[in-house]
């Protein structure tokens, strides 16, 4: 049985203290005034602007920092013997997003398999993401670059989140989907809001009523590796891309990352091995210390990154690693479509 | 070991091995008297000082930076002084556009003989870095939002380009099609508000070209990846000036490209529009007219004015029309030639260093390392092998902070000092909005100044000012320093 809340919209501010005070970091929506505005997840503290747009960024970094400190090591030399201390404590502060969209929140589920469910469980990923309560806002309309429900989610989608918002008139209902959500729900002072549930689905519905209908895209796993080896079809589909990694670093399910040892020196100052993260996008991802790389043409590294998402990843874990939040197609300096990319592989293989 | 410990500053000197390391070591043997803050960091000629390592130094936390080479004239390899002068001026000039106070850097000239001239300039420089103190941090600095006043006038009129003869020109295409690879031109996008690189090959691709005021990528990004290759590309006043710069540089060849173009009558800023249409599902109609554009996105209307709504580089475009092309369609448009500074450095110039230093580390912080600023870049040329991603030499940390990022981005900036056609593409493509055109536009601006009003990609055999040099510069007075 679902925890189900209200709060008004002024009451935001104070709902957002009292996660702070039960100790999290809160991450929610900052705008970034610039003449091409942005919107960043960002620590809230008492007093600052938040919004509740949809972010430029996704929510990922609460679990998945963009750059992050592995370990600390130092060399110190007491008289004759030399001693190496190594530190490798996961930073993992209890932490609450809140505001993050249905698509941000199945992101987390897709990381989650390579990270906890596989044959090595990420210690770091884990500690992060243990410590994580998601409060997800639902849509009240598509967009023209989103395309969640192509994949299995909606507006209103709870995979991933912890507690669902729904704006109604006046506020917004706050419903746990998990008994973790219920926890901190439970705990709060807000006001019960389950007579209010019709208008949620009011809501709900008229969200989905927004969205213009999906097409039929269960042959692309099949599609896709079947267009594997014809470099035709991704070299013209990629003809106009850049090679940069806006799809990649702004994509909630990449997971990719690099690991290097930055380190001021080996002595006194020490150093410190460093995950960031990495992107499929560059050549130099795959590029082998002979120089030779199997992946030397931005078509295959563009193929890779779509049969990952519609192919690699269903065929390992049965669940596509694309929630169709369309920050890769909206970030896009050339406005490359993985939409158009996905259903052309589909009409190519149907025509063979 | 600090002879002064807890009054020392820290200032790095590159020396030059022929003379000013030997000047200063002089100096030394003559027992000269001399402020000991100095690192010296020997090379083998100030030809050799990238630019980079200065700024690389002063980001990190040097409080100031000397570099000393041997005298015009007097260059052991004949020249690198010369070109060393030219690079360490345009630094000069560009440091303070970053928060950093341009005293803390100095380049001069030292002959190994001169033990009493170094000791002059060690301990004045010595003195005026003292003076300015520590270098403020650029960590410590509170983040500052600014954004750029986009109410601009335009020095021609701006439009929709309703009336070009695109029709004209798609014959032309399709008359040079034959001998060609394809056509890099625009098509429409994912909707009627966006267009995206179109590569022709067959005439019916011909057809599916556009024209008009979303036409804001610049094809010249793609034309070295076709060097060998004969192929034609479409082109805006302002991707012309990106085509006729890799003609300067010998980045493709003239005799491959078929240049086709018309007078480009401005284009949106792509950021601001969005921002206006909002949250929409589907766009139903866009329709121009003379000066504006309608977009209607689920049953809203909305008007965007080109006066209101052009890029920023677009009001103080001079050539709206490539001057270098194969075909031209449409005649030149007259252009009131006026002072105009583009709207993010009129910004910057309004604030003061440490602002600016707050201003850049606000910016930073959302930057995602994604480089499509680089790869968007029509002269940047290393592709696959830049310098951001080397580990040897070590350029870049992977740590995400502020200062590493805005290395990168001075990093570009200085490898564009002198070949920057302006397009703004790398702002363009910013998925966060940072306004990093403004680092490449202060560069430009002292390239102007310093060398009579050099533009980049306006003379197909003018050589780039800074891949050249004179024995005697007009505009730069480096002796004056004292």
């Amino acid at each position: 049985m679902s925890t189900t809340r209200f709060v008004a919209s002024d009451g935001l501010p104070a709902f957002l203290s009292f996660l702070v005070k039960t100790g999290r970091r809160v991450l929610a929506p900052a705008e970034k005034p610039a003449v091409k505005s942005s919107v960043v997840f960002e620590p809230w503290s008492e007093g600052k602007a938040f919004t509740l747009q949809k972010a430029t960024v996704p929510a990922k970094e609460a679990v998945l920092p963009q750059c992050e400190t592995l370990l600390t090591y130092k060399k110190t030399r007491e008289g004759d013997s030399v001693s190496l201390t190594l530190d490798d404590t996961p930073e993992a502060q209890p932490t609450a997003v809140f505001g993050c969209r249905p698509c941000d929140a199945r992101g987390y589920a897709v990381l989650d398999r390579p990270y906890l469910r596989g044959p090595f469980v990420d210690p770091y990923y884990k500690a992060r993401r243990e410590n994580l309560v998601v409060f997800t806002v639902t849509c009240s309309s598509g967009c023209n670059t989103c395309f969640c429900h192509w994949l299995g989610g909606g507006p209103s989608s709870p995979e991933g989140s912890d507690v669902l918002l729904t704006e109604i008139e006046g506020g917004y209902v706050l419903q746990s989907v998990t008994d973790k959500g219920a926890e901190v729900l439970g705990t709060s002072s807000l006001a019960d809001g389950a007579d209010k549930f019709p208008l949620v689905e009011a809501a709900r519905k008229a969200a989905w009523a927004s969205l213009v209908p999906a097409p039929d895209i269960k042959g692309a796993q099949t599609a896709l590796s079947a267009l594997f080896s014809d470099l035709d079809f991704w070299q013209a589909q990629t003809d106009r891309c850049l090679s940069c990694g806006a799809c990649t670093y702004f994509c909630p399910t990449c997971y990719c990352f690099n690991i290097t040892d930055e380190g001021e020196s080996f002595d006194e100052q020490g150093g410190r091995r460093l995950r960031s993260w990495d992107n499929c996008m560059s050549s130099l991802f795959t590029r082998e210390a002979s120089g030779h790389n199997p992946r030397m043409l931005k078509a295959q590294r563009m193929r890779n990154r779509v049969s990952h998402k519609y192919s690699f990843y269903p065929e390992n874990w049965g669940a596509y690693s694309c929630s169709g939040c369309g920050r890769c197609v909206s970030n896009c300096p050339v406005c490359l479509d993985i939409r158009a990319i996905v259903l052309a592989a589909i009409a190519r293989t149907a025509d063979k | 070991m600090p002879v002064l410990e807890g009054k020392e500053l820290r200032i790095v000197g590159f020396l030059c091995n022929w003379c000013s390391y030997g000047g200063a070591d002089s100096a030394g043997v003559a027992r000269a008297a001399q402020p000991t803050d100095l690192r010296i960091i020997r090379v083998p000629c100030s030809g050799r000082v990238d630019p980079l390592f200065i700024v690389k130094a002063l980001l990190n936390g040097a409080d100031g930076v000397l570099v000393s080479g041997c005298h015009p004239r007097d260059c052991h390899y004949s020249a690198g002084n010369y070109y060393a002068r030219r690079r360490l001026e345009v630094l000069k000039q560009f440091l303070p556009v970053l928060g950093i106070d341009d005293r803390r850097f100095e380049y001069t000239w030292v002959s190994a003989s001169e033990a009493q001239r170094w000791q002059h300039v060690i301990t004045t420089f010595t003195g005026r870095v003292h003076a300015l103190g520590p270098a403020p941090r650029f960590g410590d600095s509170r983040p500052l939002l600014k954004v750029a006043d986009m109410a601009l006038s335009a020095l021609r009129p701006l439009g929709t380009g309703k009336a070009a003869a695109l029709d004209e020109l798609k014959k032309a295409i399709k008359a040079r099609l034959p001998e060609l690879e394809c056509v890099i031109g625009w098509q429409q996008g994912y909707d009627g508000a966006h267009t995206v690189p179109l590569f022709a090959k067959t005439p019916e691709d011909v057809d599916k070209l556009v024209w008009g005021p979303f036409n804001v990528n610049n094809p010249a990004v793609y034309l070295p990846s076709f060097k060998g290759k004969k192929v034609g590309i479409m082109v805006k006043g302002c991707d012309g000036r990106s085509v006729v710069e890799q003609l300067q540089e010998n980045l493709i060849n003239r005799e491959d490209v078929v240049i086709f173009a018309m007078p480009c009558e401005g284009t949106l800023d792509m950021a601001r529009v969005s921002e206006k249409l909002g949250r929409y599902t589907s766009i139903d109609a866009v329709s121009c007219d003379e000066a504006a554009v309608t977009v209607t996105a689920d049953g809203k209307e909305h008007r965007f004015c080109m006066a209101d709504f052009a890029q920023g580089k677009c009001y103080g475009c001079t050539a709206p029309l490539a001057a270098t092309a194969d075909a031209s369609v449409g005649g030149p448009v007259s252009v009131n030639p006026g002072p105009y500074t583009p709207p993010e450095l009129a910004l910057l110039d309004s604030l003061s260093l440490p602002e600016r230093m707050q201003f850049w580390s606000g910016q930073m912080e959302r930057c995602l390392r994604c480089y499509a600023c680089r790869n968007a870049c029509p002269m940047c040329v290393c592709r696959d092998f830049c310098v951001s991603d080397s580990r040897d030499p070590h350029w870049m940390n992977q740590k995400d902070d502020e200062r590493e990022k805005l290395f990168f981005q001075t990093i570009h900036a200085l490898h564009l000092a002198g070949r920057c056609t302006g397009c703004g593409e790398c702002q363009r493509a910013c998925p966060v909005g940072i306004p990093i055109l403004a680092l490449r536009q202060q560069i430009s601006r002292a390239v102007g100044q310093l060398f009579d009003g050099y533009k980049a990609g306006f003379d197909p055999a003018a050589t780039p000012p800074l891949l050249t040099y004179a024995p005697e510069e007009k505009n730069i007075h480096e002796r004056d320093w004292k």
